[in-house]
């Protein structure tokens, strides 16, 4: 009696010990190339080489160069300016947009989500030399304003359909109330729905920021200067004297602090993103 | 006047519980209200329709219309119609089917490899245990992480000489000599799909936890009062009620891979080799300035993407139904 439950305390054991072991796998091939980032951020000159997986000594050399980089620091200034007013206009867009697309049947409604999702299965490439012909139309080549306005087609087919599907799990008892009330449609929007929402609106807004913090392909095409240049596309562009001799430490460091702001976001928020994540694709 | 009987309309909706109900005799009104509220449903929706048709479906039918002529890029305005011969270019051009080849092999390899990975991150999340929250923190990292950023420090760590990789698999003893991860144009096509899988694993892990979340928790439940083994629960109820989630994130994530751009055209420094469709594509586009053929190939990637994309719809609008 004893010795089965001897044994059956062992096998737990065993069980547990081999789950923390597989957990621990996966943390580190998750964290590590962060975590190597980080190390190699802080190695100057010839230091960058070594292979010491622990930091061995400190050196802020690399992030002073970055932070005097003048054209560093307008490229993180213009993917700010641009990631922000993306998701605000997406979200300015899809708010009104998902309202009768969650609360409303009308004959095109489907049809209209359908679009919407056609438009997220768009390849970017597809598109590039339309928008490149739009946005000189518009004169805005090299401006934030195309940044935004090709975003756009990123953010917008997503956001809707998280929002509309953030907006449909509001208890229709709600918005019967405020009908009762004499409230009309936009009252409803406005001054109802808008203030529930606001942990989805914080979400989705997230998700775009993101995804416009991150996009390159369209940043690297309409723009030109390093003034009007993203992040991505100046750390893409970002190389040494030679093409022999790329500034690794450099790039780190400039890396990390790319990614630090997000890192910190997505921790924060981290249960509200993968709920929105999840809303927008597969659970429908 | 129509204003006041389309009021009147609105109180008795309100004790109708919000539903409209045709009553003969007043079907008129009923017509007038549906009329209405139809219009402001277009309202509402005008704004994102209009953005989507400026930033969507103007640029595309554009790039389709493009591909058909011979535009270069400083003369945007000035081109001839030239039928298809861009496309006919296409087809005997030797490195867009490279590209082809190397889109399919990325998206073959690392789609399992990310379902597989990713069902296990799943399993792992979906138990209750200490530290949970943080594992989904950790797990998300990758995810976080700008993907030309995650290109650069993967592109660090596989560097030939300096790399941690090659040292590291070097001190455990697994190889004797360095490998050129990306001087070598097969591996570097290894290295694509390493660190692609690496950085969407997580993505592919949320999708299949919350598949795995919205199954009927009380079968795990019966089946662990029965002690059936866990590979067994796996096999004959995990996965087959799973099989609509995975199929639906698979195809989802083929789309996204068969995209690929930015970790191609950091990872393989513009090596035809290695290129893939969209980075062939933006190439002629955009480098060469040739519109026209560049646009063919952009268009001829739209085709293999609305195959797939029928596929993916078409699951997806089964779920959609289901819902309304």
């Amino acid at each position: 009696m004893i010795k089965a439950e001897n044994k059956w305390k062992y096998k737990r054991l065993v069980k547990n010990a081999a789950f923390a072991g597989i957990c621990l796998v996966i943390a580190v091939c998750c964290l590590f190339p962060f975590y190597w980032a980080v190390v190699s951020s802080f190695r100057d000159g010839a230091n960058i080489f070594s292979t010491d997986l622990w930091p061995t000594h400190l050196s802020f050399e690399n992030y002073n160069t970055v932070f005097k980089d003048k054209t560093f620091l307008c490229s993180f200034w213009n993917s700010a300016a641009v990631a922000t007013m993306t998701a605000f206009l997406t979200l300015a867009v899809c708010l009104f947009a998902a309202y009768p697309l969650a609360r409303h049947r009308f004959p095109g409604r489907k049809r209209v989500l359908m679009i919407a999702l056609g438009v997220t299965t768009l390849p970017q490439v597809a598109v590039l030399s339309g928008m490149f012909e739009l946005i000189r139309v518009l004169d805005i080549y090299n401006e934030k304003a195309a940044l935004v306005l090709s975003y756009m087609i990123i953010t917008v087919p997503f956001t809707l359909w998280t929002m509309t599907n953030f907006m449909r799990s509001i208890p229709k008892e709600i918005e019967e109330a405020a009908i009762m009330d004499g409230a009309n449609q936009r009252t409803i929007l406005m001054k109802v729905f808008l203030p529930i929402l606001g942990p989805a609106i914080v979400t989705t807004g997230l998700l775009a920021f993101i995804a416009a913090w991150n996009e390159f392909l369209f940043a690297l095409t309409f723009t030109l200067t390093n003034q009007a240049r993203t992040v991505p596309v100046s750390l893409a562009l970002f190389s040494g004297a030679s093409q022999h001799e790329v500034p690794y430490g450099l790039i780190m460091a400039a890396s990390v602090l790319v990614t630090l702001p997000l890192v910190v976001l997505v921790v924060i928020f981290q249960r509200r993103i993968i709920s929105g994540l999840t809303a927008g694709s597969v659970k429908g | 006047m129509k204003n006041a009987v389309c009021l009147k309309e609105k109180g008795m909706r309100n004790k109708n519980s919000g539903k409209l109900v045709e009553m003969p005799g007043k079907t008129g009104r009923v017509h007038c209200e549906k009329k209405r509220k139809n219009l402001s449903n277009w309202l509402f929706l005008a704004p994102c329709l209009l953005t989507l048709a400026l930033c969507a479906g103007w640029p595309l039918l554009k790039t389709i219309y493009f591909s058909f002529t011979d535009a270069a890029l400083d003369s945007l305005n000035d081109f001839q119609f030239i039928g298809i011969d861009n496309f006919i270019n296409l087809a005997r051009d030797q490195d867009w089917w490279i590209a082809v080849k190397n889109t399919f092999v990325i998206t073959v390899v690392a789609v399992p490899l990310e379902t597989i990975l990713g069902m296990i991150i799943a399993l792992i999340l979906h138990r209750n245990f200490k530290g949970r929250g943080w594992m989904r923190a950790i797990v998300l990292v990758p995810w976080t992480i700008p993907t030309i950023v995650s290109a650069r420090m993967w592109a660090w760590m596989l560097n030939d000489v300096y790399g941690i990789v090659n040292e590291l698999i070097i001190r455990v003893g697994i190889v004797d000599s360095p490998i050129p991860w990306i001087a070598d144009n097969t591996l570097s096509i290894v290295s694509i799909i390493l660190v692609d899988v690496w950085k969407t694993t997580p993505y592919m892990a949320l999708l299949l936890l919350a598949g795995l979340q919205s199954l009927p928790q009380d079968c795990f439940e019966a089946a662990e009062v029965d002690s059936i083994p866990f590979h067994k629960i796996l096999m004959k109820i995990i996965l087959p009620l799973m099989k609509p989630t995975i199929i639906v994130a698979m195809i989802f994530r083929g789309l996204e891979t068969f995209k690929i751009f930015d970790l191609v055209y950091i990872l393989s420094s513009g090596n035809s080799a290695t290129a893939t469709m969209s980075v062939f594509a933006r190439k002629h586009l955009v480098d060469y300035a040739d519109v026209g053929f560049g646009s063919a190939a952009a268009t001829a990637l739209l085709f293999f993407i609305a195959f797939l994309s029928i596929f993916y719809i078409s699951f997806n609008r089964k779920k959609l139904n289901k819902l309304s």
